[in-house]
């Protein structure tokens, strides 16, 4: 028996469970989400066992799709890491469903979709054609589109399922070219043929920002994001999961399939594409985070920070691989391939624990939440959790990757090229830059959420989810904790993946004394979670211990003092707009024209005094509208083309064919 | 082995029982700028005694996480200080972790400080907690920039390995080393809330960054807190010197009791010398105002960026 047959069997199943998501939304839900988290589990394990094996590849084809081309399937190392990431996400989305769908208000929009999505994704991951790949692709678009949409009566769900389905429908275009290239003249679809070929290098070049445009649309870009702080908050709750923390990671498979292992040899200069557009993703999507108010929205938007996380990883590693450095491309590939992991993780952390908060107050406006600790203390505190690994804060794992990410770039001196010596530690600081933003971002999300008074009524009556939701997020969260702690395994373990795709590998984790990771020698770097978390934990008790014992241990509630003038009123707290008005004021006018006016009244007179804050998109507003009004404009005007005679419309057919005619005899 | 645990675990305890005096003594110093007498060298111990022995005032709606976070801030910065080499380089456990997870320590030790700050739901700590965060945005990634400047030179993150590549002959006069001092003082300014970007001793609400996340603590939870901020700022002063001054510090694999010694006096009087500086820099210089906080850390940024750039430019100038 090959690994294919639990996994076929597991992909088979979450098709069953959609039929039957079909036929009974209401009353099979909770059959659905359970049966979805036995195929994902299944399929974690198999990527966990074919990555355990040295992830030798395993193809099979079915005898389905176009004729001439077939439908290939095959698990490699890169397709085995995959899909533990995209079935992590899964099952603790499905585990989260099982207790978060009794409250779904339309389970016959959400049930049958979800385990289709989970197949279309696990689809792409295992497609070794172009035909079943892109298939796979808009099957995933499709049914996360209908996901989108499940709620479409909510005000500005219809217009975010309309912006993501041109979004989307772009990506597979741009990928339907880039495969096109990719196969050639003869149109060989087929991944292997693909890899034998030899492009010449313009061409090349053109495959990889077709594919940038492609995947990147899908990932969240910038600024080709601007679907998905749309989209994804529009779901509900354990799918904006699905789709931020597992769908932006297929998008990164695509990316690094085709820019990794179809494409040949890469000249070092393509580099520069992926790392200043991540960069730049970086750095804006945090800032669009902490402007924003919307506990899903301002999630989302960190998601696109992420995404630019990892992009920096991947086009590090290009940058490597083209001038031939393997270990540094390994490098720089672990950091990205461990960020895309941990994201999963800790962004499906949150996700569900946005939903939680969504479930328990029916609010997701930050104004009208807070003090939630008191009443929701599980989900507080995994929320805790996600919210320090995502700032990445030692000893949990987003500082494991993030880590990584940086040794990488001080390797950079060492490329030849005096462009990327400068370009790379520019590249640092704004890493840098969104690595303390995303602090101060997760700050205020949680300390405006879980802290304080509540803001709300709804908020001061919360009651803490169900055993299945806190199940979930205790699972990811026990698992951010453990890859922060225990590196140098989930290290080992990408080892196959980083040979595959880098040329080169990390020393052996597993021989390093004291469980430390030391990414390329002991005396350049060595970082060691377990330890700093031992220190901290050793220490902080022994402190709290000794002050007890020996000193006081004394406690006396009392009124808040507030420097002697305490205001019961909740209104009197920091808000999340006022907790980022500091950093918009600094970021903001120049990126955001943001501007503020204060209207005060005059002496004497009684209205309330005003302060109106407005902050612009500018990507939307100069890319974008453009775009938009053309169209529209182009429709008007072409809009008198419906109503002509038959004499008209007869000869511009016999002008369009004569002008195709033309064109033809000019070509040959 | 047990002698290289008792070395590193001294070095711990040393920096904890040291920390206090270095505040008391920029107080004593300023305090004799200004013609005043000031509180003696150790008020600052006799201040943590007082503290830690009074019942602790907690407000009523003050959750776990408010209680707890005193003793998290304490632990992160204890040990980030404890990797720190002082008196001699490549102790015990300097390899768990380098430079770049000193700093994210500091950064998970302020991350629940200014969740602190906002536990209680009052308008004082949201000030500072913003704040806070502001100023750490900005601080952060010029620190970052500081740390690649330095390692690309090194070429290792490894604190030691940096000082014992500062030590050695070959370093030279750079251009680049002098941008990454003033930066990374600037940085070290702004991260312990000195003057000119926060003031220690004010008590002037709107003004105030670290004094308003801490508004609510009393008693113990207050004591671990401040005992916290005089373990940063002996950090931050070791670490400049240990990058910056190495000489004296006993190097990687040269320890030994005559040149622990030479290295405990050497570092015992860089301490001196940086608290009084420190002291008559803060008496020259007035606060500026929180939107002015800024413009200095961006100063300190491009700093960062140049001596960044400029680090091929001049070898032996």
């Amino acid at each position: 028996m090959t690994l294919f047959t639990p996994v076929a069997a597991s992909l088979a199943l979450l098709l069953a469970l959609s039929m039957i998501g079909v036929a009974a939304a209401r009353s099979a839900g909770a059959l659905v989400y359970l049966g979805s988290a036995v195929g994902t589990a299944v399929l974690l394990i198999s990527g966990a066992i074919a990555l355990l094996g040295g992830g030798e590849p395993l193809s099979a084809a079915l005898p389905l799709g176009v004729p001439w081309i077939g439908a290939r399937f095959r698990i490699d190392a890169l397709a085995a890491i995959f899909l533990v990431i995209v079935n992590l996400g899964g099952l603790a989305a499905c585990i989260f469903g099982v207790g978060y769908g009794s409250h779904e208000s339309a389970p016959a929009r959400v049930v049958p979709f979800f385990p289709a999505f989970l197949a279309g994704m696990n689809m792409v991951v295992l497609a070794d054609d172009a035909f079943t790949f892109l298939l796979s692709w808009e099957f995933m678009s499709l049914t996360s589109w209908a996901l989108v949409m499940a709620h479409h009566k909510e005000p500005g769900n219809a217009r975010a399922g309309y912006i993501y389905i041109v979004m989307a429908t772009f990506g597979t275009f741009a990928l339907l070219l880039a495969f096109g290239l990719l196969a050639g003249r003869d149109g060989l679809y087929a991944f292997d043929a693909m890899r034998a070929a030899q492009e010449s290098p313009r061409l090349a070049a053109l495959v990889l920002a077709l594919t940038v445009l492609g995947t990147g649309s899908k990932a969240g870009l910038v600024p080709l994001h601007v679907w998905l702080p749309l989209a994804h908050p529009a779901a509900p709750s354990h799918v904006s999961a699905l789709m931020s923390g597992v769908m932006t990671k297929v998008a990164v498979y695509g990316f690094v399939r085709i820019a990794f292992d179809l494409l040949g040899p890469m000249h070092w200069s393509w580099s520069i594409i992926p790392l200043v557009l991540g960069a730049v993703t970086a750095v804006l999507g945090l800032l669009y985070a902490i402007l924003e108010s919307d506990l899903k929205r301002l999630l989302a938007y960190s998601t696109v920070e992420n995404v630019g996380v990892i992009f920096i990883g991947l086009g590090l590693a290009l940058a490597f691989k083209a001038n031939g450095m393997p270990a540094a491309a390994a490098l720089a590939m672990t950091a990205a391939l461990l960020h895309a992991l941990n994201h999963a993780a800790f962004k499906s952390l949150l996700f569900l624990g946005a939903g939680a908060v969504l479930s328990a107050t029916g609010e997701r406006d930050l104004g009208k939440l807070g003090g939630l600790i008191h009443r929701m203390p599980y989900t507080s505190a995994a929320f805790l959790v996600g919210a320090a690994a995502i700032s990445a804060l030692p000893p949990l794992n987003g500082f494991v990757s993030e880590w990584l990410l940086f040794q990488a770039i001080i390797v950079s001196p060492e490329l030849p090229q005096w462009g990327m010596k400068f370009l790379v530690p520019a590249i640092g600081a704004m890493l840098a830059l969104s690595a303390a933003l995303a602090a101060a971002c997760f700050v205020r999300a949680f300390g405006i959420t879980f802290l304080g008074r509540s803001r709300s009524n709804a908020a001061a009556e919360a009651r803490e989810v169900d055993r299945f939701s806190v199940g979930a997020m205790a699972g990811l969260a026990a698992l951010c904790v453990l890859i922060g702690i225990f590196p140098g395994i989930v290290i080992d373990a990408l080892g196959p993946t980083i040979r595959l795709l880098a040329g080169g590998q990390l020393p052996t984790q597993s021989e390093v004394p004291w469980l430390s990771i030391v990414p390329l020698t002991a005396s350049r770097s060595s970082y060691n979670g377990l330890l700093v978390l031992l220190f901290m934990a050793i220490s902080g008790l022994l402190a709290a211990y000794a002050v007890h014992t020996f000193a006081s241990r004394a406690v006396r509630r009392a009124p808040p003092w507030d420097c002697g003038t305490p205001v019961p009123d909740p209104i009197t707290q920091y808000t999340a707009g006022s907790f980022a008005q500091p950093l918009r004021r600094v970021f903001g006018p120049l990126l955001f024209h943001a501007r503020e006016t204060v209207d005060m009244p005059l002496p004497g007179d009684t209205r309330p005094a005003r302060l109106t804050v407005s902050v612009r998109d500018l990507v939307w507003e100069l890319l974008y509208q453009p775009v938009v009004d053309a169209v529209l404009l182009a429709a008007d005007r072409l809009n008198h083309l419906q109503f002509l005679t038959i004499r008209r419309y007869l000869t511009l057919v016999f002008a369009a064919l004569i002008l195709l005619l033309i064109v033809v005899a000019v070509w040959q | 082995m047990i002698l290289d645990t008792l070395v590193q675990g001294m070095q711990m305890m040393l920096v904890l029982a040291l920390a206090p005096l270095l505040t008391g003594l920029i107080r004593k110093v300023k305090a004799r700028l200004l013609r005043r007498q000031g509180p003696s060298l150790i008020q600052p111990y006799r201040d943590l005694l007082r503290l830690i022995r009074k019942e602790a005032v907690i407000a009523e709606n003050a959750s776990w996480l408010f209680r707890a976070a005193p003793y998290a801030i304490f632990a992160a910065i204890w040990v980030a200080a404890a990797l720190v080499p002082t008196f001699a380089a490549g102790l015990q456990f300097s390899w768990s972790a380098d430079l770049i997870a000193i700093v994210a320590l500091l950064g998970s030790a302020r991350f629940f400080l200014a969740l602190a700050g906002l536990d209680v739901g009052t308008g004082f700590g949201g000030i500072g907690s913003s704040r806070e965060m502001m100023i750490a945005s900005l601080a952060e990634p010029a620190m970052i920039i500081v740390v690649f400047t330095l390692s690309l030179l090194a070429g290792s993150t490894q604190l030691s390995s940096i000082a014992g590549f500062m030590q050695s002959a070959d370093v030279g006069l750079r251009v680049s080393l002098g941008l990454a001092l003033i930066s990374l003082l600037m940085v070290a300014i702004a991260e312990n809330a000195r003057v000119p970007i926060d003031n220690p001793a004010t008590h002037l609400e709107l003004t105030m960054v670290h004094e308003a996340m801490v508004l609510e603590y009393s008693g113990r939870h207050l004591a671990m807190i401040e005992l916290a901020a005089s373990l940063k700022l002996l950090l931050y002063v070791s670490l400049i010197a240990c990058i910056f001054v190495p000489w004296g510090m006993a190097g990687t694999g040269h320890g030994g009791p005559a040149a622990y010694a030479v290295g405990l006096a050497t570092w015992l009087g860089k301490l001196a010398l940086a608290g009084f500086l420190l002291a008559l820099f803060e008496t020259a210089i007035a606060k500026m105002r929180v939107f002015r906080v800024p413009e200095f850390l961006g100063a300190a940024l491009m700093l960062g960026l140049l001596a960044l750039l400029l680090r091929f430019v001049s070898r032996s100038m």
